[in-house]
């Protein structure tokens, strides 16, 4: 039975693409993996990146941006100015992990039922919430459930009997609960998740990249992709008001490992501020033996249709509402992240569009060109459902291309947020050109190189007037696959 | 509809069971002895299809339909809720048919049992995937003829006996576990009081005869239901904190064939097959004490 380990793993089946002999595919499985070797993230290099002031020369680093993908406010609030602003001080930052600043923003959010199954990388959320509950810090339910399956059907029970309800999960985990997602928003409960992405098996990866959420796009629940920690807490603080006044389930993502596991200053908010905020939830419609309701009845063909359609007028609402709540937020706690971010894209040629850490990587980049004068742009999509076609067409309709860089892929067809993009234009006189870029799956870092590679591409697109071939991967080791992108 | 006949029910007539449906009275012997401080989760099946059609519905209660398999996790979830919300005289209560319970829904029912979660979970059992047109569950009992165990030149009906699920359940270490028949609804309603009155998960098993799927008519639903009783072939007994009793012990008991006979699902039984049945009773009947 010696070396039968190495003998299986170069087998590597999954890895096939097309019809590839077995001959090919035994080698290709002995290339080197080829990653450069993964530094530990020391404080030695974030500090050379962070006060822009000691770095006169403007060399922050774009070999080293792996480690602002997500961190990149981290320049912007430590700052010394900001810390001795004269007006009393800002207020202490705690430095807390993507997933711990979920599990505080359900705590802060006074959570009545909390039902989640662990799953790899969001099983700190499930662990802190159990720890506040342990602890008394939390006066909720914490359901120990054997699946995510039962996870959100547990979910859906208690916010149908009108607690507040909140669940966690990630990749595979969504995969299983994908049944219950759909009825979760046919019957309108608003519960809130935190997804922390990660790529679908097969093959198996536990990385981050956005295929699991986007994979679930169309099964009703509205969806957030956030760039940091600061905004996964305050995102799920928002998530609660939009969800429980329009009856509506949220998903908030954030970037397995790249946010769910890396720590950055978040500005807590005070729980009485939460507490004004967020009032309690008190649903239209509950499970009550005083006011009999039946509810997940049978819909028959004379009313299906009509009731579906009900939830996508509901949807369409939630742009409005997710603006308006952004907006009371910002007055209250001084953030706001609106649908979409405009990051130098007013006057640029070329916008680049993504979701989620990735969107902190690109503004390096962007600013590099900005620097130099160059018109690059960037805008940050962070409702992918709803989607903010007008707003898009707003934001984007002058430029003259448009790269969108994103870590899913619809196979057969392209990465979806670059479709729903394109469908936003499609009764627009003029549009502009658009590349997809699919980038960063299974925890593939997108380097600065492959940016500026996207940027390239899309300002010839701009220049020429045309684009010959629309969808390509970045980052790819054209080897692996006998491809050229 | 004229709903005046019932007027005390809790599950209100008009619905679409079939004449003679024994889950229906299952369903109504439940509202009956549970009052109207319940929330049930029901699993889809039967008894959630004819009852429910929007915009109509026949409940009284609060009542909820999630999907096949989770009856049990939505009733957690309930429980969970009303604990939070400080409703203690509310009762979870989840329903599910013997698929949603034995085979697609034991998870979700395992989960339930052994996280300890207040909810009473009854499964009215009519040994088949009735519903979709008389499919075979892990609840179909040996020799039964159903559209997926077709009486053909080599095989001949179920080759299985069903899954004990009650002992299953009981050897989670639920507090209470029970069996009944829609036959005996007095015992039947005891046992759900007994049960919804413990703090904790709980199981009541009712075997209830299907019309259709048994191949029996309409007016013989009660007379099948206690001939199962009356013959051995079902047991109506209650495990009480681990210790079991039976509840009703046929005086004496009658061959097996009379609760075959009568049933179009058993008629292609050759004496031989009927023998292997009998014989199986017979043991299941000494396990239990029966003579």
């Amino acid at each position: 039975m010696k070396g039968w380990h190495n003998e299986t793993d170069r087998r590597c089946r999954d890895s096939r693409a097309g019809q590839r002999g077995e001959e090919q595919d035994r080698e290709l499985a002995g290339l080197q993996a080829d990653h450069r070797r993964r530094k530990v993230h020391g404080v030695r290099p974030l500090l050379d990146i962070l006060p822009r002031a000691s770095d006169p020369q403007g060399q922050t680093g774009e070999s080293r941006l792996r480690l602002l993908q997500g961190l990149r406010h981290l320049r912007q609030r430590v700052s010394i100015s900001r810390d001795n602003d004269g007006f009393g001080g800002e207020k202490m930052k705690k430095m807390l992990t993507g997933n711990e600043a979920a599990a505080i923003a359900a705590k802060l959010a006074r959570v009545n039922v909390i039902s989640a199954y662990p799953i790899t990388p969001q099983t700190v959320v499930v662990e802190k919430l159990s720890e506040f509950v342990a602890d008394g810090e939390l006066d909720a339910e914490f359901m120990k459930v054997e699946s995510e399956h039962s996870a959100l059907s547990a979910c859906v029970g208690a916010a149908a009997t009108g607690a507040r309800t909140f669940t966690a999960t990630s990749s595979q985990g969504l995969m299983y609960m994908a049944e219950m997602l759909f009825i979760a928003s046919g019957m309108r409960l608003p519960i809130v998740m935190a997804n922390a992405n990660r790529a679908i098996s097969a093959p198996l990866s536990i990385w981050c990249d956005q295929q699991d959420s986007i994979s679930v796009r169309d099964c009703g629940w509205i969806q957030l992709y956030c760039e940091n920690n600061q905004e996964i807490m305050d995102t799920i603080i928002q998530a609660f008001r939009v969800a429980e006044s329009l009856s509506l389930p949220v998903m908030v993502c954030y970037d397995g490992f790249i946010l769910s596991h890396t720590v950055e200053p978040v500005d807590v908010p005070e729980q009485k501020d939460v507490d004004e905020f967020l009032p309690h939830f008190k649903p239209q419609y509950s499970l009550d033996p005083e006011k009999p309701v039946t509810m997940g009845s049978m819909g028959v063909p004379e009313y299906y249709e009509e009731i579906k359609c009900i939830q996508q007028e509901a949807m369409h609402a939630a742009k409005d509402k997710l603006v308006k709540v952004d907006a009371e937020f910002g007055k209250k706690f001084g953030r706001r992240y609106k649908l979409l971010e405009r990051y130098h894209s007013d006057d640029a040629d070329v916008v680049l569009l993504t979701m989620g850490s990735l969107s902190s990587s690109v503004k390096e980049i962007v600013d590099r060109y900005r620097e130099r004068g160059e018109k690059v742009g960037l805008v940050k999509v962070r409702s992918f459902r709803p989607f903010p076609a007008e707003e898009l067409i707003d934001a984007i309709g002058h430029a003259k291309a448009v790269a969108v860089l994103e870590k899913n892929i619809s196979f057969g067809s392209a990465g979806a947020l670059f479709l729903d993009t394109a469908a936003s234009f499609v009764n627009v006189k003029k549009a502009p050109l658009m590349l997809d870029f699919i980038c960063g799956l299974g925890g593939r870092d997108v380097e600065a190189l492959q940016i500026r590679e996207a940027i390239r591409a899309a300002a010839r697109a701009a220049e020429s007037g045309e684009v010959r071939k629309a969808v390509r991967w970045l980052g790819l080791r054209e080897k692996l696959v006998g491809l050229r992108t | 509809m004229n709903d005046k006949p019932f007027p005390e029910s809790l599950i209100a007539p008009g619905h679409g069971a079939c004449a003679g449906c024994g889950c229906i009275l299952a369903m109504r012997h439940a509202l009956e002895a549970l009052g109207k401080n319940v929330i049930i989760s029901m699993a889809t099946g039967c008894m959630e299809v004819v009852t429910t059609p929007y915009p109509e519905t026949s409940w009284r209660v609060p009542w909820i339909h999630v999907a096949f398999e989770n009856a049990a996790a939505v009733a957690s979830g309930v429980s969970a809720a009303l604990k939070s919300l400080g409703r203690k005289e509310v009762k979870s209560v989840a329903i599910a048919g013997d698929g949603g319970t034995a085979d697609i829904g034991l998870q979700a029912l395992s989960g339930m049992v052994e996280r300890g979660d207040n909810v009473l979970y009854i499964c009215y059992d009519n040994e088949g995937y009735m519903n979709t047109g008389i499919q075979r569950s892990g609840l179909t009992p040996f020799g039964a003829w159903t559209t997926t165990t077709p009486i053909g030149k080599v095989k001949r009906g179920e080759n299985r006996q069903k899954k004990n699920l009650p002992a299953i359940i009981a050897a989670h270490g639920a507090p209470y576990v029970a069996t009944a028949s829609v036959a005996y609804p007095v015992d039947f309603m005891n046992k759900l009081k007994k049960a919804a009155a413990i703090e904790g998960p709980t199981y009541v098993h009712v075997l209830a005869p299907c019309t259709p799927g048994w191949r029996i008519d309409n007016s013989k639903t009660i007379e099948v239901a206690r001939l199962a009783v009356l013959t051995g072939s079902w047991i109506l007994y209650e495990i009480e904190n681990g210790k079991m009793n039976v509840t009703f012990k046929p005086p004496k008991r009658r061959p097996v064939t009379d609760y075959l006979k009568i049933q179009g699902r058993f008629k292609h039984l050759s004496d031989a097959e009927i023998s292997e049945i009998q014989k199986m009773v017979d043991d299941q009947c000494k396990h239990f004490g029966i003579e």
